[in-house]
């Protein structure tokens, strides 16, 4: 047993390839998810035509141009600028202040402006006219206060609880941790116990007293180590390259990914039963577990938008409970109380897997 | 107990195909026993029974004094098996293997290092030491993985094609490894398609569509067939078959 393991992590070692799987993969998709996929939007560049061109106008302009949100590039005197600026692609808003700006405001009477956006990136258009909405509506109270009238109105404060900044990095943190914990695990024993077949040392190992269950774990325990220093990684960097906050517990979070990856090694195994050949597991991973887990999972898309069928079979997916539980303890602080339902699902389902490996298992013998 | 193997009515069926048909052998100790057939045959199918690698459909099996039903644990300890495949780990070097299915079979720290230094000495391997296996030219992967088959020093050891795909010499050499074992009293259980091989086992069984069709020494063999050589003996039963089917 204990030669097993010192020969399977010999082997890991050894295989380039799969050490560059097993860390090169995660700490890239981390890195590429954390830079690449960042929903927000910082320093939008855009441009304003200035109607009316006096001091409150000006002020308005300065208020939007010290948000973080955007950089005022070029200040126009009529709309007719607007679509050339649009087509240099620079410019992503246009901010159009009519020529009553400062009078209508001074006797608090309604004012209009124009927001025009570039929507050939309609996320971004509608993400940007938000943002304008906002500056526009603190400029608005502040003056509204500085006014001796007051009008009575009513006041939307919204306030985004777990996620203040909206930053989309909390959003995929747990998503990239759940499917690169499944890819590694899921994928790497398969595909190992399938080479191991196809090299026929497989059929010696099963000659020999060593026993299929001590196979088994000789294989699975490399890569719950090498899994959970992977998780560890992840956690790592997402906390210190990206900032996330960890309210919840962390050995509880841990506790919780040694489970999710032992459902995913189980896994790994039941697809190595059903294949003969390293590019079958492969194959059977990427496709039948790594894209569901990603569609299907809420990582990427809300699982409450999808239709029925779907979502039913979102259900099934191990991922989707494991970001919910990750989401849970990482930034809302929640405990076991709270997850006890999601927890038994990913354990039943470790159970499911190792039962009809073992079964399967069987069958192959009697039927070879 | 001088029988190494004893089969009564062994059969095999894959559905309705029927892979091993009612074999009736027994392997005395210290014998080299071969077993022949075309592809598909039924030889490895028989070897895999006898090996615990697939369960018989039904009939009696006894390897080592073991029964194949209740006792397949201590068969297994008792047993050597080296497939047609030589299956080595690449990755890994000499000693490396070496340690690894010495490890498997609960062999002593001191007793495998001194199994390496053997193999080493015996096999020639001084300049291959610390390379991987997948270096090696396939005649020394092949006396490698009979030696890994052997390094539990089992009682049978069951040999799977083992000469496939390997030059003339080498494989002359091969027989020579085996000689040397049987000598020891070691019972060598062998599967071939090579009919010149056949001449070097004690016993041969030729085997046809799932069933055994001769079984003796090769003297009286020929005798019996009135032909020069096994590969004749071979031709003519296969050649009955196809007549009778047809």
């Amino acid at each position: 047993m204990k030669g097993f393991i010192i020969k399977e992590f010999l082997q890991i070692f050894r295989d380039y390839r799969s050490m560059a799987i097993l860390f090169g993969i995660p700490i890239a998709q981390i890195l590429l998810f954390g830079f690449a996929l960042n929903m927000d939007l910082n320093n939008a560049h855009i441009a304003i035509v200035n109607k009316s061109g006096d001091s409150k106008s000006i002020e308005l302009i300065n208020k939007i141009n010290s948000s973080d949100y955007f950089i005022v590039d070029q200040v126009f005197n009529s709309e007719k600028d607007i679509e050339a600026a649009f087509q240099q692609g620079e410019i992503k808003e246009v901010i159009v202040i009519p020529e009553d700006f400062s009078a209508r405001l001074a006797t608090n009477q309604k004012v209009e402006l124009q927001v025009v956006a570039d929507a050939s990136d309609p996320n971004t258009a509608s993400i940007l006219v938000n943002y304008t909405q906002a500056v526009v509506s603190s400029f608005q109270q502040q003056n509204i206060k500085g006014s001796s009238t007051s009008l009575p109105l009513i006041q939307v404060e919204s306030r985004f609880k777990y996620n203040e900044s909206l930053k989309s990095v909390y959003m995929f943190v747990p998503g990239v941790f759940t499917i690169i914990l499944m890819l590694v695990s899921a994928m790497m024993t398969s595909i190992s116990i399938a080479r191991e077949k196809e090299l026929g040392t497989m059929e010696i190992l099963l000659v020999s007293p060593i026993t299929p269950v001590q196979i088994i774990l000789g294989k699975v325990f490399p890569y719950v180590l090498l899994s959970f220093i992977n998780a560890g990684l992840i956690l790592l960097l997402s906390a210190f390259v990206f900032g996330m906050p960890f309210s919840g517990s962390i050995t509880l979070l841990l506790a919780e990914a040694l489970l999710f990856i032992l459902m995913a090694l189980s896994l790994g195994i039941f697809i190595s039963t059903v294949s003969n050949s390293q590019q079958t597991a492969m194959l059977l991973s990427m496709f039948a577990l790594l894209l569901p887990t990603i569609l299907l999972s809420g990582f990427v898309f809300p699982i409450k938008n999808m239709p029925d069928v779907l979502q039913w079979l979102s259900h099934l997916m191990p991922g989707k409970w494991f970001i919910i539980i990750v989401k849970a303890i990482i930034l809302k602080g929640a405990g076991i109380a709270e997850l006890w339902k999601e927890t038994l699902i990913i354990f039943s389902m470790t159970l499911f897997f190792i039962g009809l490996s073992v079964k399967k298992f069987n069958i192959r013998l009697s039927t070879n | 107990m001088n029988k190494a193997v004893v089969v009564r009515d062994l059969t095999k069926k894959f559905g309705t195909f029927t892979a091993v048909n009612k074999l009736n052998f027994e392997v005395d100790k210290g014998e080299v026993f071969g077993f022949l057939g075309a592809n598909g045959a039924g030889k490895t199918t028989a070897i895999k029974i006898l090996c615990g690698l697939s369960k018989p459909s039904s009939g009696q099996v006894t390897v080592a004094g073991f029964d194949a039903y209740k006792q397949s644990e201590l068969i297994k300890k008792n047993i050597g098996y080296m497939s047609q495949r030589f299956s080595l780990y690449d990755d890994l070097t000499i000693a490396e293997n070496i340690r690894f299915y010495g490890g498997i079979y609960g062999l002593k720290r001191v007793e495998i290092q001194s199994k390496i230094k053997e193999y080493v000495k015996k096999l020639n391997l001084e300049e291959f030491e610390g390379r991987k296996v997948i270096d090696l030219p396939l005649g020394i992967k092949q006396k490698l993985a009979f030696s890994v088959a052997n390094v539990h020093n089992p009682a049978i050891i069951f040999l799977d094609e083992p000469t496939s795909g390997v030059d003339p010499i080498t494989r002359r050499q091969f027989w020579d490894m085996i000689y040397l074992e049987a000598a020891h009293g070691k019972t060598i259980f062998v599967t071939t398609h090579y009919m010149d091989e056949a001449e070097y086992c004690d016993r041969i069984t030729i085997m046809v569509d799932g069933k055994i069709e001769a079984l003796d020494s090769p003297s009286k063999l020929k005798k019996e067939f009135n032909t020069q050589n096994i590969s004749e003996i071979f031709l003519k039963l296969s050649r009955k078959q196809n007549t009778s089917q047809n």
